[in-house]
């Protein structure tokens, strides 16, 4: 299996807080990935360096080999890397369809573009919503036209900061649906804090705690271990 | 491919550009025409702010500077060459440069948007003293004097291409000054159809979401800053083929107009600005001539009114009362 993404001793400190702290992963192509971890553990500042948005204080990432560390976002998205991330981030003053459509606008020309975006849509059962202002849309509409412009140019990976928050349970189940289709094609890392949400989904589990990688495993080994019990004490881990 | 609403506006607005030029030459006396070109050179500028600030989010509060070098590029330029052929491309090009050298630097420098608007306008100011300070004879570009405060009044006004000895008359030029404005305004709209302009309005919705789509973001806005000095520009040329070059186009009154202007027009419309600025224009003017009432006091009151009276400025506020009584026209 050939390694699509991989990290080497990831740091990344804000003054005194280490949020990231020396995060070694690699994720094979074609892969699904679970990253798990109480609030704070560093899961979305790791994704926030992956993608370029923050630059790390230490360590390397690796895209196929290719040292990345230090792209801008721009272009770690060109290289075929698209992420949801957790605050939801979208074109508020455009519709949904003008949005997805743009998503997919820098790789092809108008009318293939618009094919693409109709599909994405439809693929997340969202297609009567194309002309729907984004802004004007429920959280969980949001989610899924996020979704739909993220999985729209069909990137090689594909990461996702909790997906399914503010979600109802319809919905979450159609993301779960979507996720695992969409892993037939594309490698996909994705943060849930929904343990049966895992399980439906995931082959292999990463759980991060204070910064760092505290166990990689199946899920249900992950899920039995004692540690990660303790560290989501108070959490619900069934 | 335009698309029927696109296409439609710019159908009236060039309509209205052409019966403008072909009307107002015949009623206006020289004097209200003359004045009428400034307007327009005016209102070019404004559009110009109007689509990189309504449109990329870009708080420029120093438009002027490149309207005033526009300006006296043209005006230095053409008094050298004897002849305003080769003026005018220079003179559109030299204040491009500086608003994509300016804005490589905003832009590149991860700039926030309140110093954005504090360098943008910093730098008009500083071209205001510069151009200021250069009364004397030792102030020369080739055969031009700068002229200080005075400015150029010497300011040649267009001549037929290649042929200095024919200058084109007032009214002429307010025909070229119309039709300039319409087919900016055009330019300006499908440059928003195009895929540059749209991911422009999409960074000016979300920087962020726009980058991890993989566009270029620092670039697309230089580039639209660019653009938007290019108008300026012409904006400037224009301006100085009815007055002359002085340094109150850098001026700290000329930059607030201007962001009023589009203000009250209504900012995220193109029409609104140039609406704006000709109607506040043609008001503060009359008031001068009157000499009740301070123009400037008139301005601030003005302003003031539209903010309490039309927030999302007046054509935004028109086209909604239109759709609103359409709409119960509809129902009844
Ligand atoms: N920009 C920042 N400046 C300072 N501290 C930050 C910044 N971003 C994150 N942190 C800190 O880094 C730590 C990790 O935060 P992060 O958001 O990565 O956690 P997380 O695992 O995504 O948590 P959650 O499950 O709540 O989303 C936290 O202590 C947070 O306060
Ligand atoms: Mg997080």
């Amino acid at each position: 299996m050939t390694v699509l993404l991989s990290t080497d001793g990831l740091r990344m400190r804000f003054g005194g807080v280490v949020a990231v702290d020396g995060v070694t992963l690699a994720v094979n192509e074609g892969e699904l990935r679970c990253l798990i971890g109480p609030n704070g553990a560093g899961k979305s500042t790791f994704f926030k360096c992956l993608t370029g948005q923050y630059k790390p204080t230490g360590g390397r990432i690796f895209w196929r080999g290719r040292d990345i560390t230090a792209l801008d976002p721009f272009a770690v998205a060109r290289l075929g890397v698209g992420i949801k991330t957790q605050v939801p981030s979208l074109f508020d003053g455009l519709t949904a369809m003008e949005g997805v459509v743009l998503a997919v606008r820098r790789l092809h020309g108008e009318a293939e573009a618009r094919r693409r975006a109709v599909r994405a849509l439809e693929r997340l059962e969202v297609g009567d919503l194309g002309n729907r202002r984004i802004g004007l849309l429920a959280h969980g509409q949001r989610q899924l036209v996020e979704l739909a412009m993220v999985v729209a140019p069909e990137p090689d990976l594909i990461i996702l900061d909790e997906p399914t928050a503010g979600m109802s349970a319809e919905e979450t189940g159609r993301a779960a649906d979507l996720i695992r289709e969409l892993n037939r094609e594309h490698a996909i890392v994705v943060v849930e804090h929904d343990m049966q949400f895992i399980r439906t989904i995931a082959h292999t589990v990463t759980v991060f705690h204070q910064g760092r990688v505290l166990m990689e495993d199946s899920a249900e080994i992950v899920f039995k271990d004692p540690r990660v019990r303790d560290v989501y004490l108070g959490k619900a881990v069934a | 491919m335009v698309g029927f609403r696109t296409g439609l506006q710019i159908g009236v607005a060039l309509m209205a550009a052409v019966l403008a030029a072909v009307l107002l030459p015949r009623y206006l006396e020289l004097f209200t025409l003359i004045n009428a070109t400034v307007f327009v050179s005016m209102g070019v500028l404004a559009l110009s702010l109007g689509l990189i600030w309504g449109f990329g989010g870009i708080l420029c509060f120093g438009q002027t500077a490149f309207f005033g070098l526009g300006g006296y590029t043209y005006a230095v330029a053409s008094i050298n060459f004897g002849d305003t052929t080769w003026a005018i491309p220079l003179a559109l090009a030299l204040p491009t440069a500086v608003a994509a050298a300016l804005g490589y630097l905003m832009f590149y420098g991860r700039i926030s948007d309140v110093y954005m608007g504090v360098i943008t306008l910093t730098t008009t100011l500083i071209l205001f003293k510069f151009a200021n300070s250069t009364a004397g004879d030792q102030w020369k570009i080739g055969s031009s004097p700068l002229g200080g405060f005075n400015g150029i009044p010497g300011t040649p006004p267009l001549n037929v291409p290649f042929d200095p000895g024919t200058q084109l008359a007032p009214d002429q030029i307010f025909v070229i000054a119309v039709l300039c404005l319409g087919l900016c305004y055009a330019a300006a709209k499908l440059i928003l159809r195009t895929r540059f302009g749209r991911v422009s309005v999409a960074i000016k919705e979300n920087e962020l979401r726009a980058e991890l789509l993989g566009y270029d973001v620092r670039l697309h806005k230089m580039a639209l800053f660019a653009v938007g000095g290019f108008m300026a520009g012409l904006g400037g040329i224009l301006f100085a083929n009815c007055v002359f070059v002085s340094p109150t186009m850098f001026s700290l009154s000329y930059a607030g107009q201007v962001i009023i202007w589009v203000l009250v027009g209504g900012i995220g419309t193109l029409a609104g600005p140039v609406i704006g600025c000709i109607l506040i224009q043609t008001l503060t003017t009359y008031a001068g001539t009157l000499s009740m009432i301070d123009p400037n006091l008139l301005l601030g009151a003005l302003f003031m009114l539209a903010v309490v009276a039309v927030p999302k400025g007046l054509l935004p506020t028109a086209t909604n009362l239109l759709a609103k009584l359409a709409r119960r026209g509809d129902e009844s």
